[in-house]
């Protein structure tokens, strides 16, 4: 069924924040193309009344108790940062001008 | 190589806890063992021997004052996945974006084997995130598969099964999201173990595929196995996801099969999973296998499992999903790498430049892929559908374990190939999860028991051992017995035949 054109590829690439190359959009195009013709078989599954499973066990909500417990100091939250400033994140400016 | 590092860790744990050698002098093995073939096999992408004797140290510390055993398997060595946390080494999950990254806490497998005196000698090699059928998708180069170097160790946890196969430590932890277990296992010649989704924790194990990953043992015996299974497993609050229930009761499964035989037992061979595809070597070996369960006394039935044939392209809808999600995570902001911020460039800009550098092929193939999948217009054919489609999986395993206790199948269709022969063909790596898949997207136990070697290229073949949801104890049992029978059968261990590494290394 599916034909991926390299545009798509690419607006797909942009939603999922990847910066690729123009090699590698055509070299996804083509493998993309592959894997989603071989998984699109699974929409010849006659599947009217099935529900649809999201988790293999019947998972409900779960609840604890109302207790505090320590979570991580903010030198522990901070010790894997690239950047920090004041005992906080640094990060790029986060509105784009342009 | 020393006597020591031929042992299973039973045994092993038993002459430590005896005060017949100590837990210093089996790590040091160990080490020495790793020090001897790892530039050979390269299982290990991080060792650390000063904390790893230090742990050994307080075990003997402690058995020498008189206390007792921590657990069944204090003093043993164990060679853990990149993709569970742990605050004294690196967690780098194969990936470039989180390479040297010191996490903030343990995972909850990490401290329960600290807690059970477990000597934790390094961290293991796999695919980028666990994505991968081969280990070839890690960025710090593949593991090779010590029964022939030129061979993969399966994936994603090659560098577990390699670990273990190669005699670099008696147990290793390994996570399972299509097969990342029980694949490497079948190809190293080795026992892996994919319990009950929800059976051993998840917390500080970095997600792929939420619904998907589980944690579980890979040894060289059976018994091996569930000592592990049960140091690792059990409820944890941290993971809403983890059963509040007893770890089912797999030691004792594995020691009274070992014993015993299998009369009453009911065996269902999937028919689904033969024929096409699969290597001649790989289906003799399996219906060896078949016959010695049937000398066993167990009942031998064959059982059909339809909708298994579209499991692996739900897999593959479902799990890119899931991953797309979960590796949102990766930045550039908190942790891991950055690239790009010279001080003009946006938050997006970096974070897109981040992940271009940071991740690999295949870990982007899968976020667009579930980009994709995800996206409107295409949700209900590919997303939605593949979950209907896991509900049939779930209906087939139910009406399959009301004719059988256990279901069996070969582990993988082919023994180890080449590196190389399948990275450029990602369709071609997948189907070699073909078999395992349907037990990650059902949830239940499932486990690989080598079977001995294919005929046609004399590689391990794997006997794959399915149970329903919380009865992992009737998959050890009929693989303790297998197991047992096979041994006899052919004079000994599988690995007692792998290839004599420190000599290839030299």
């Amino acid at each position: 069924m599916p034909t991926i054109s390299r545009d798509e590829v690419a607006h797909l690439a942009r939603l999922a924040r990847l910066a690729v190359t123009e090699e590698e959009l055509a070299l996804f195009a083509g493998q993309l193309d592959v894997i989603l013709t071989s998984v699109a078989r699974v929409s010849e599954v006659a599947v009217e009344d099935i529900p649809p499973t999201s988790h293999a066990i019947g998972l409900e909500d779960v609840f604890r108790d109302d207790v505090p417990r320590p979570g991580l100091t903010q030198q522990q939250a901070l010790s894997g940062a690239y950047a920090t400033e004041d005992g906080r994140f640094r990060v790029p400016r986060i509105l784009d001008e342009s | 190589m020393t006597g020591l590092t031929q042992l299973s860790a039973a045994e092993l744990a038993g002459r430590i806890h005896r005060r017949e050698t100590s837990a210093v002098e089996v790590t040091q093995a160990y080490l020495d063992r790793i020090g001897a073939v790892d530039t050979a096999v390269r299982a290990f992408l991080h060792t650390d021997a000063d904390g790893a004797l230090a742990a050994a140290t307080a075990v003997d510390q402690s058995l020498q004052r008189g206390d007792a055993p921590v657990s069944l398997l204090a003093g043993v060595p164990l060679a853990l996945k990149d993709v569970f946390t742990t605050v004294d080494m690196p967690t780098t999950c194969g990936s470039r974006i989180l390479q040297g990254w010191r996490p903030p806490y343990d995972a909850t497998v990490t401290r329960r084997l600290r807690e059970a005196g477990v000597v934790i000698l390094g961290k293991t090699n796999m695919d980028e995130f666990a994505m991968g059928s081969s280990t070839e998708n890690s960025a710090y180069g593949p593991t090779r598969n010590p029964w022939d170097l030129d061979r993969v160790p399966g994936g994603s946890g090659g560098g577990s099964a390699a670990a273990v196969a190669a005699f670099e430590a008696p147990l290793a932890v390994g996570t399972d999201t299509g097969g990342s277990i029980r694949q490497p296992s079948a190809v190293t010649g080795t026992v892996g173990v994919k319990p009950t989704y929800g059976g051993v924790s998840r917390y500080g194990l970095v997600a792929f595929s939420s619904s998907l990953d589980q944690g579980g043992p890979v040894t060289r015996t059976v018994l091996d196995a569930a000592l592990l299974h049960e140091v690792i497993g059990g409820h944890d609050p941290l993971d809403s996801t983890s059963i509040d229930a007893p770890v089912p009761p797999v030691v004792a499964a594995a020691r009274a099969g070992a014993t015993g035989e299998l009369a009453g037992v009911r065996i269902g061979v999937v028919s689904e999973f033969r024929g096409e595809g699969y290597q001649p070597g790989v289906l003799r070996a399996f219906e060896t296998a078949v016959d010695r369960l049937r000398d066993l006394g167990a009942a031998v039935v064959e059982v059909s499992c339809p909708a298994f044939d579209h499991a692996l392209p739900a897999y593959y809808l479902i799990a890119p999903s899931e991953c797309s999600s979960n590796l949102a995570r990766f930045d550039g902001m908190r942790y891991g790498l950055r690239c790009g911020d010279d001080g003009t460039r946006s938050a997006e800009e970096v974070m897109s430049l981040t992940r271009e550098a940071g991740f690999g092929p295949e870990v982007k193939r899968r976020i667009m892929l579930g980009t994709y999948a995800l996206s409107a217009g295409y949700y209900d054919a590919y997303y939605g559908q593949a979950q209907k489609v896991r509900t049939l999986i779930i209906r087939d395993f139910a009406a399959a374990f009301e004719q059988a206790d256990v279901l069996i199948s070969p582990t993988t269709p082919t023994t180890a190939f080449r590196l190389g022969e399948r990275v450029d063909d990602p369709l071609a790596m997948y189907l070699s999860d073909l078999c395992t898949i349907p037990s990650n997207l059902a949830g239940n136990a499932a486990l690989s028991v080598p079977a001995g070697l294919s005929d046609d290229d004399g590689l391990p073949v794997g006997l794959q051992v399915m149970a329903p949801a919380m009865a992992d104890d009737r998959a050890y049992r009929v693989a303790a017995a297998y197991e047992a029978a096979r041994d006899a059968a052919d004079g000994g261990p599988l690995w007692c035949r792998v290839p004599d590494l420190e000599a290839v290394s030299r």
